[in-house]
């Protein structure tokens, strides 16, 4: 494996780099495996740091530029860490026409955040979504992968202060 | 494995199936899985086992059942899921874990008549289901319950012909790619047959991205193999022997679900290395995406699969001669593959007797929005927008009407109620302004604003521009801006006609499909609603 002499270490001695390594060694460590590889950080992390994007980057041969590029075009990819509940309302055309608007509105309005912030104590992301094809429970909102609808702003709001209560909220990054 | 094989392994899986008295299935459908659905299908399983019907009661989950909410009164937020019982084809709606010993009890004996749905009702006798024949019917986690329902036995027959017989048959059948733009799938296919080279791709395009489209989703996580059977017979037409599918990651269930499949059908022989015990060799990846709506364009989705940014590039060329990797590459949406294992089992004919002159056999949608039921429905090309709406969706709920019927997401129409007699055809809905699109329609009541609509999907091609061609990133921002104004009662006469002059340049300059179509919703709700964008103007004089 005369090739390993080229590869960067990882930026900690975490074994869960090993597990990204894998991902790409699947692929030869083609440009190609940096979609997938980054899908499997972002979901041992959470998000994606700038160690993380330089450590794939270097790994799979391509600019830090180019990582960062597919980083930030995909909305799924994050780069800054999520809050720890993960609060996603979905604003397809059926949910939209049965007030998901409102829904936003009033989530945002009581977390004191707007689309796509995190509360400023690092516990709630407030998301939207384009779609996620459930429209029979239309309007709907993911809570930490669970969907919840039809629903309206207080419900959500109180689940969230729930789970907030709770003792370990799920600490889901899909 | 031979085909003296796959008849055998289908046939001990019928003869199982027949011995059990009763079937329980359980939709573990996208709404149906959130409403506890597993939970279901455990009880069920448990409450069969103590009453000792182990041998005689079958509980499995299956894919979309279809009739995703029943709307009459208000909005109670959603409990339980659907189940269908057979051989009595009772079907159930809201069943939770708690009915189960209920459930059970009644099997052989007078049905739940609260919970129990009226299969007669035209939502199900109007249907003509060929792409979701087995969807609903079969356990997408068992590769032995869709070759009981006669699958692979199309793959098998197609490798046994040449590949121009096969490609020929799906000529014959007439049928056009149903990821919305209509090209006819057969021509595709000899196009990237004929193109030189050695190495070739198919590719499936899974990245269902219009808001309120959620029909392959409801075809990947219900019947995966059916995808992977068109797919193989594909690669067999074209000369390739390695395909992808592009997921969206927002579909986690439709990707767990084809992994398990290709790992299964791998298992059976039925794709990798040596197919059917044939030379014939064809390996399937998943790739997910990662949230971009312009991935759905061809170009952009390749350039995904690539592992880079997902922006489009002008064609020609086009993939059929220069596509993944710079091979070429045949790509078609999930529907249109889903199509091919029934044109093969019956042949092309079969298939070109069903729908209109010009577009054959079925089209897939998902019903929203407005309407009393929400859900997957299959019907025949030709069907009309009102039968769709008014029979098979039940209605208009909470007393109001019908004002429009919006296809083709983002890159679509509205379609006024004045029309909805006309027939559901590739021709007839551009005919009106907007077009056939993946298969999402959304109902919109009288209580919908057309202007917050318009102004609603720009917002969205806005979001979703990749930013790569000026005329889609700064036009739709424009064009945002504009509706924005008008709809909040700010705009002027001369707003109005910048709008429509932006919305050609628009069209006519950008770059990709995304951009092309961006101007569509504003168009067609200026068309049939423009007195609605007018009675938001400011005077004349303000101008």
């Amino acid at each position: 494996m005369r090739e390993d002499r080229h590869r960067p270490v990882p930026p900690t001695p975490d074994a869960i780099w090993e597990r990204i390594d894998a991902v790409m060694r699947r692929h030869a460590y083609s440009s190609h495996a940096l979609i997938e590889t980054l899908h499997v950080a972002q979901e041992a992390f959470g998000y994606l740091d700038k160690a993380t994007l330089a450590w794939v980057a270097g790994s799979l041969r391509v600019p830090l530029s180019r990582a960062y590029g597919v980083a930030t075009f995909y909305h799924l990819f994050r780069t800054e860490p999520p809050g720890r509940q993960l609060c996603v309302v979905c604003m397809g055309t059926a949910c939209w026409l049965k007030g998901a608007g409102e829904v936003m509105r009033g989530i945002a309005q009581t977390l004191g955040v707007h689309d796509g912030e995190t509360t400023s104590d690092g516990q709630v992301s407030l998301l939207s979504a384009h779609c996620v094809g459930q429209c029979g429970m239309a309007p709907l909102v993911v809570l930490d992968g669970e969907v919840v609808g039809p629903t309206s702003a207080p419900t959500v709001v109180a689940r969230i202060a729930a789970r907030r209560a709770g003792p370990s909220p799920a600490e889901e990054a899909g | 494995m031979t085909p003296a094989q796959l008849a055998q392994l289908a046939a001990a899986e019928r003869s199982a199936a027949a011995a059990v008295r009763h079937e329980v299935a359980v939709c573990t459908g996208g709404s149906c899985g959130s409403a506890g659905a597993a939970a279901v299908v455990e009880a069920l399983a448990r409450e069969a086992g103590a009453v000792g019907g182990g041998g005689n009661i079958r509980v499995k989950g299956v894919g979309c059942l279809g009739l995703c909410r029943q709307q009459r009164g208000g909005p109670p937020e959603r409990v339980g899921v659907l189940v269908r019982v057979a051989p009595e084809n009772h079907l159930y709606a809201d069943i939770t874990a708690e009915d189960a010993p209920r459930l059970v009890r009644s099997l052989g004996r007078a049905p739940l008549l609260e919970r129990l749905v009226d299969t007669g009702q035209a939502f199900f006798t109007r249907q003509r289901r060929i792409v979701l024949e087995t969807c609903g019917r079969v356990d997408p986690a068992r590769i032995e319950d869709y070759i009981a329902a006669g699958g692979y036995a199309a793959l098998l027959k197609a490798l046994e012909r040449p590949p121009t017989e096969v490609i020929a048959e799906v000529t014959r059948s007439g049928l056009r790619g149903r990821g919305g733009a209509g090209y006819p799938t057969g021509l595709k296919w000899s196009t990237v047959a004929k193109a030189r080279g050695s190495e070739k791709y198919v590719v499936c395009n899974a990245d269902e991205g219009d808001p309120g489209a959620f029909m392959d989703r409801t075809v990947l996580e219900g019947d995966p193999h059916r995808v992977l059977e068109g797919m193989a017979i594909a690669a067999w037409a074209v000369g390739a022997r390695h395909g992808y599918i592009y997921c969206r990651a927002e579909y986690p269930q439709a990707i767990a679900r084809l992994r398990t499949a290709i790992r299964q059908a791998e298992g059976h022989g039925l794709l990798g290395p040596a197919i059917a015990d044939t030379p014939f060799g064809f390996r399937v990846e998943v790739r997910v995406g990662a949230g971009a709506f312009v991935c759905g364009e061809e170009t952009a989705l390749l350039a995904s699969i690539e592992g880079g940014r997902g922006t489009p590039r002008p064609r020609p060329p086009y993939p059929a001669e220069h596509g993944l990797f710079g091979k070429p590459t045949l790509i078609n949406n999930v529907e249109t593959f889903a199509n091919i294992p029934a044109i093969v089992r019956e042949g092309g004919a079969w298939l070109a007797a069903i729908g209109t002159d010009k577009s054959k056999g079925t089209k897939v949608f998902s019903l929203a929005g407005h309407v009393v039921n929400t859900g997957v429905i299959e019907v025949p090309m030709g069907i009309t927008l009102r039968e769709i709406v008014f029979e098979i969706g039940g209605g208009i709920p909470n007393g109001r009407q019908c004002k429009a019927v919006q296809t083709g997401g983002p890159s679509g129409g509205c379609i006024p109620a004045s029309h909805l007699d006309t027939p559901v055809d590739y021709e007839s809905l551009v005919g009106l302004g907007s077009i056939m699109g993946s298969g999402g329609m959304i109902v919109m009541d009288d209580s919908t604003s057309m202007v917050e609509v318009a102004r609603f999907f720009m917002g969205f091609s806005m979001k979703e521009s990749c930013g790569k061609c000026v005329p889609c990133r700064v036009g739709t921002v424009h064009m945002h801006e504009l509706l924005s104004r008008i709809a909040g009662g700010r705009g002027t006469a001369r707003d109005l006609a910048l709008l429509e002059e932006l919305c050609d340049m628009v069209r006519q300059t950008s770059l990709c499909g995304l951009g092309m179509a961006a101007p569509s919703p504003v168009l067609s709700t200026l068309r049939w609603f423009r007195d609605e964008y007018e009675a938001r103007l400011l005077a004349a004089a303000e101008g």
